[in-house]
């Protein structure tokens, strides 16, 4: 099959863009495509997960949604693309289903699998907010599959990636960005591995250093749950749950988050979650691994101190 | 101003999720279904509040059985002056955005709003797919809208932050937590919807592109293991030696 790969080059190669690439090699022969004024050598990365060639298109800078789905198209057309993949994040969402309609191709949304085709073409999705699968087929002759972030680990598969400039019409930019502002260092949260995550529990904004030192202890991005975000403790980017960002890291600490359904939405795809909770009713605890009922101001520090000894001793 | 909301309904969110008919089936028993929050709280919310202040009309359309009608009306009580159905069972998002598009069309709205996703099936789809097939731009994860003439502003959430963008009506949107604040209709509103107009339209000829094959519930927790709070030598050592995530 000839695979066409989507991806968003922001001054570097993102996981997510690794994680469709070595998705894509492990369906059929892959290739790129990507936009923007890029180094070459940039991209050559793309090789070892297993690009072949990788077309970039010079003339656009910013990311338009109808510009965009005429590069995918145009590409899948000089390639003869049998599949489309891309990740699912703001980008994705905003394309993926536009590409699909523009090529009256079937659409996977949130794949968390690579596709079974021992009966026709069909991929496993996350539903209902985390508390389900679905397996959707398609048969279209053209398929795009949205892949959700943190599904499948990027594995090598040493390619040595053509890197083409590409050209073709992609009309006028009829969204106009006007500003953007940046939120947050760091890795983003959807692509984020390890996250710590606290909620009211910790009494006050100014309470958080104890958070971010653990995180900053495991190399994690921290969260938050909804009531903290909506009284402006912590920034709404970091809203993990059912109305902020659903997450699927390997692994989720939760400090003083009582575990609504709302919330558990949001982070029930998480790989292993460690709750810790003063209250051992807490219902989080009934979806978590590891459990400590404690007090967020004793344990939190404790953690980070074992976590500390701990990474001396491996050193 | 002429906006369209596109509504579906969906399980209530804290609904016991289990499937039948061999898991090709949602387990309907005991549901409530709620017009889905992305497209209540946020969509259709925000487009009253500007109807409100520069005037026009909000119509809702839904593509669903008359099974959806109680939750139309919930919407027409919140405020929408009319609503569409497309008599038809919602299976494929592609299928959903063609009926929606095709009566779009015909109509001249400013702006079509979608809710970001449905919780039920977290597919955010259709309103690209309806933008693609208007040939309408798209902003999608809309966080804030303000429009003035034909202009509008919005900021949307994009990959490290926050984009403030304009473009022109007519255009697509899909609405993100931030637009709107939820409202409870009131008894004049819920009285209103009543008798306010429900057309139900059959629907366009058009395959499905996709389908699912069965549902899965994930593996249950093997249980939470508890540790000692003095003891976080034990943690680490559990998720580094068994969860191996460190």
């Amino acid at each position: 099959m000839s695979v066409l790969v989507f991806i968003e080059y922001k001054n570097k190669v993102s996981k997510a863009a690794l994680e469709a690439v070595s998705y894509g090699s492990k369906i059929g022969k892959v290739s790129v495509v990507t936009y923007g004024n890029i180094d070459s050598s940039e991209l050559e990365i793309l090789g070892k997960y297993g690009a072949e060639k990788v077309l970039v298109h010079k003339g656009i800078s910013s990311s338009n949604d109808q510009q965009i789905t005429k590069l995918v198209a145009a590409a899948a057309d000089q390639e003869n693309s049998n599949v489309i993949v891309l990740a699912q994040d703001q980008t994705g969402k905003s394309i993926g289903p536009r590409i699909a309609a523009k090529l009256s191709a079937g659409h996977i949304s949130g794949a968390i699998a690579l596709p079974d085709t021992s009966n026709g073409f069909v991929v496993k999705t996350n539903v209902y907010s985390g508390k389900a699968f679905a397996h959707i087929s398609v048969n279209t002759p053209i398929k795009v599959i949205s892949l959700l972030a943190n599904s499948l680990p990027p594995e090598m598969n040493e390619k040595t990636a053509q890197i083409v400039d590409f050209d073709a019409d992609l009309g006028d930019a009829r969204i106009t960005v006007k500003e953007m502002k940046t939120q947050g260092e760091g890795i983003p949260l959807p692509e984020a591995e390890l996250v710590v995550s606290a909620g009211r529990g910790l009494k006050g904004p100014e309470n958080w250093g104890i958070v971010e030192e653990l995180a900053e202890s495991l190399g994690a991005t921290t969260a938050c749950s909804r009531p903290v975000a909506d009284i402006g403790w912590r920034p709404h980017h970091e809203h993990v749950g059912q109305t902020g960002i659903a997450i699927r890291p390997n692994l989720y600490i939760a400090a003083g988050i009582s575990g609504a359904i709302q919330h558990l939405a949001g982070v029930n795809g998480s790989k292993v979650i460690v709750v810790i909770n003063t209250d051992s009713e807490a219902p989080f605890f009934k979806a978590a691994d590891y459990g400590i009922v404690g007090d967020a101001f004793e344990v939190l520090p404790k953690l980070t101190e074992a976590l500390n000894n701990f990474k001396a001793s491996q050193n | 101003m002429k906006l369209l909301v596109c509504i579906s309904k969906v399980p209530d969110t804290t609904s016991k999720i289990n499937f039948v008919d061999n898991n090709t089936k949602f387990d309907e028993s005991g549901v409530q279904y709620i017009v889905n929050p992305y497209d209540e709280w946020y969509a259709l919310v925000r487009a009253l509040e500007l109807v409100e202040k520069h005037g026009g009309t909000v119509t809702t359309i839904t593509v669903g059985t008359n099974a959806d009608d109680p939750t139309i009306r919930k919407a027409l009580a919140i405020g929408a002056n009319d609503a569409v159905r497309i008599d038809a069972n919602p299976n494929d998002p592609f299928f959903v955005a063609k009926q929606i598009a095709n009566y779009a069309s015909k109509e001249n709205f400013d702006i079509v709003l979608t809710g970001k996703e449905t919780i039920n099936y977290n597919g955010s789809q259709v309103g690209g797919m309806v933008a693609e097939l208007l040939d309408l731009p798209y902003v999608s994860l809309a966080t804030k809208l303000n429009v003035d003439g034909e202009t509008a502003t919005l900021e949307r959430d994009v990959q490290g932050g926050i984009e403030v963008v304009e473009v022109n009506t007519p255009f697509v949107l899909s609405a993100a937590k931030g637009m709107a604040e939820q409202r409870i209709p009131n008894m004049r509103g819920i009285m209103a919807a009543r008798t306010k107009p429900l057309k139900v339209i059959p629907a366009d000829s058009q395959e499905d592109l996709s389908s699912v094959v069965k549902f899965e519930l994930p593996e249950a927790k093997s249980g939470c293991k508890y540790i000692d709070p003095e003891n976080m030598n034990e943690l680490v050592d559990l998720l580094h030696n068994e969860a191996k995530v460190i």
